[in-house]
């Protein structure tokens, strides 16, 4: 097999399925064509030193030399996401008897939530490709992250969307101008018309981030495992928690883990992976309980929007690494969705969206259930923004007191 | 009876290219629709279904826009006229 001399992604070599082993060229596909298996990327990687890494940019491109990118990918116009801040969490360890627990808290990237890291490497390879839309089937962050960085790469763009999203979603998609189609379904029916579309002669020129770029976009959530185990010192966490919607950030962390130890940049100590679903969407934690590793397709009800997706292509997968590390995919109802929005908020001061809630749900239910180990290290990751599902707690929270503008109010007002 | 399907690209390569091809199965489900393909795009079927002659697991069916699973899998009802999708599963998230 030949590789086009003119594209350069970087270390990446080749598209391999991972159902099968068949190898394809770099391009833009994402299923195989023999078993209809995912495509992934393939690599020759030179290792890097920590020093090399360290020394790069302070965005996702510092990982560069292990994600299917050019060389001079930090140069290019992009919002460069990334690195974001790893917050030592004592007031929540505290509160749930923890002895050691980060935050790894990706509302600091451009669009405010993880999605811009996937939606980078995308881009790269859709500028790699000649593409000139970008596209997505989207739940809201992923539509955020697309118009953004489209925007800024000077590409068209055209974003899909559940007609129900939450407004906060709607508008800040919307703002960046192009394309925002708003269907009457789920995400799901949104998920299958991208799908459909990709071999439509409308889309000839099209990068669908998530569809057929899908194998490249995959591989930006692996910075989510590089960053944590550079910001720990070069060492791996013994315990993580990870939202799971398709299931693919939770098995790229465990790829990005297990690659890490492989180049020799840290120390293979073991881990585990926990997953968190919100219980009205929960069909890779109903697996798990079931010990099965087939997916039956559930039709989402939940207020965590962003990861309500009832047919998850990547839940075998991410089945396979909680059950591969000793971890577990748990769901958490909504009521307690909200309680873990607040008590991560009036912990640590840090303001998640509904799938952060449901992941601090989780951890709070696993410690509770005995499956995860209060004495571990642990990294939880929050993937959004509160600002852009208000509605989840808008019910919940306001002023303590409305008063007029006198000293004696103010005082009653304490309680005085 | 007449039922509609809509090839992905991938398998294309069995339908001389065409998008959507029409079938007249003997019966009305999806069981008796892939073997109505196959007739007509011989090897097709092998790459909807495994060795056990079940769905392949990456691959999405749809009868009028419902995914199969929930209507029985292959012996999801295909009235006449139906519209029959085929999917790569693995996309979105």
């Amino acid at each position: 097999m030949t590789i086009d001399a003119a594209l350069d992604f970087g270390p990446a070599t080749h598209l391999t399925c991972r159902a099968c082993g068949e190898r394809y060229p770099l391009g833009a596909a994402y299923a195989c064509m023999e078993c209809f298996g995912p495509l992934e990327v393939g690599y020759e990687i030179v290792a890097p030193s920590r020093e090399d890494i360290a020394a790069g940019p302070p965005s996702l491109w510092r990982y560069r030399a292990l994600l299917p990118v050019p060389s001079n990918i930090a140069e290019l116009p992009g919002l460069h996401p990334g690195f974001t801040k790893l917050v030592r969490a004592d007031n929540l360890a505290r509160e749930l008897g923890m002895r050691r627990l980060w935050v790894k808290d990706d509302t600091g990237n451009p669009t405010h939530s993880f999605k811009d890291r996937v939606v980078a490497v995308a881009l790269a390879a859709a500028r790699e490709l000649g593409l000139n839309t970008l596209s997505c089937a989207s739940t809201g962050n992923l539509a955020n992250a697309v118009a953004a960085a489209a925007t800024r790469a000077g590409m068209g763009h055209v974003v899909v969307i559940p007609a129900n999203l939450e407004a906060g979603k709607v508008i800040t998609t919307a703002v960046y101008g192009g394309t925002l189609i708003a269907v009457d379904g789920n995400y799901d029916d949104v998920n299958r018309l991208c799908s459909e579309l990709v071999g439509d002669p409308l889309t000839t020129d099209w990068g669908f981030v998530n569809v057929n770029l899908r194998p490249y976009y995959a591989e930006g959530s692996k910075s989510l495992g590089y960053e944590v185990a550079e910001q720990l010192g070069w060492r791996l966490p013994q315990q993580v928690v990870i939202p799971v919607a398709s299931g693919s950030l939770l098995t790229k962390v465990d790829k990005a883990f297990r690659e890490l130890g492989d180049l020799g940049l840290i120390e293979p100590t073991p881990y585990r992976v926990f997953g968190a679903q919100a219980t009205g969407c929960s069909p890779v934690a109903q697996a798990f309980r079931a010990g099965i590793d087939v997916i039956r397709p559930v039709k989402p009800d939940t207020i965590a929007k962003s990861l309500a997706i009832g047919n998850p292509a990547d839940g075998p997968y991410a089945l396979d690494v909680a059950r591969r590390t000793g971890g577990a995919i748990a769901d958490v109802s909504d009521a307690e969705i909200v309680a873990g929005i607040r008590l991560l908020a009036q912990t640590e001061g840090i303001f998640a969206e509904t799938a952060g809630g449901v992941t601090v749900a989780t951890l709070r239910q696993l410690l509770a259930s005995g499956q995860l180990d209060p004495e571990a290290e642990t990294v939880v990751y929050n993937t959004g923004d509160g600002l852009k599902t208000l509605d989840a707690v808008a019910p919940q929270v306001g002023p303590t007191a409305t008063i007029a503008p006198s000293i004696d109010e103010f005082r009653a007002a304490l309680g005085g | 009876m007449t039922i509609s399907v809509r090839i992905p690209t991938i398998l294309r390569s069995y339908t001389d290219g065409v998008a959507e091809v029409s079938v007249e199965p003997t019966a009305p489900t999806l069981s008796a629709t892939i073997t109505a393909l196959e007739d007509s795009y011989p090897g097709l079927s092998a790459r909807v279904l495994d060795d056990q002659g079940a769905l392949r697991r990456f691959v999405n069916v749809y009868v009028n826009d419902e995914d199969v699973r929930f209507e029985g899998g292959l012996d999801a009802a295909t009235p006449d006229g139906a519209q029959v999708s085929i999917i790569p599963a693995v996309a979105g998230g």
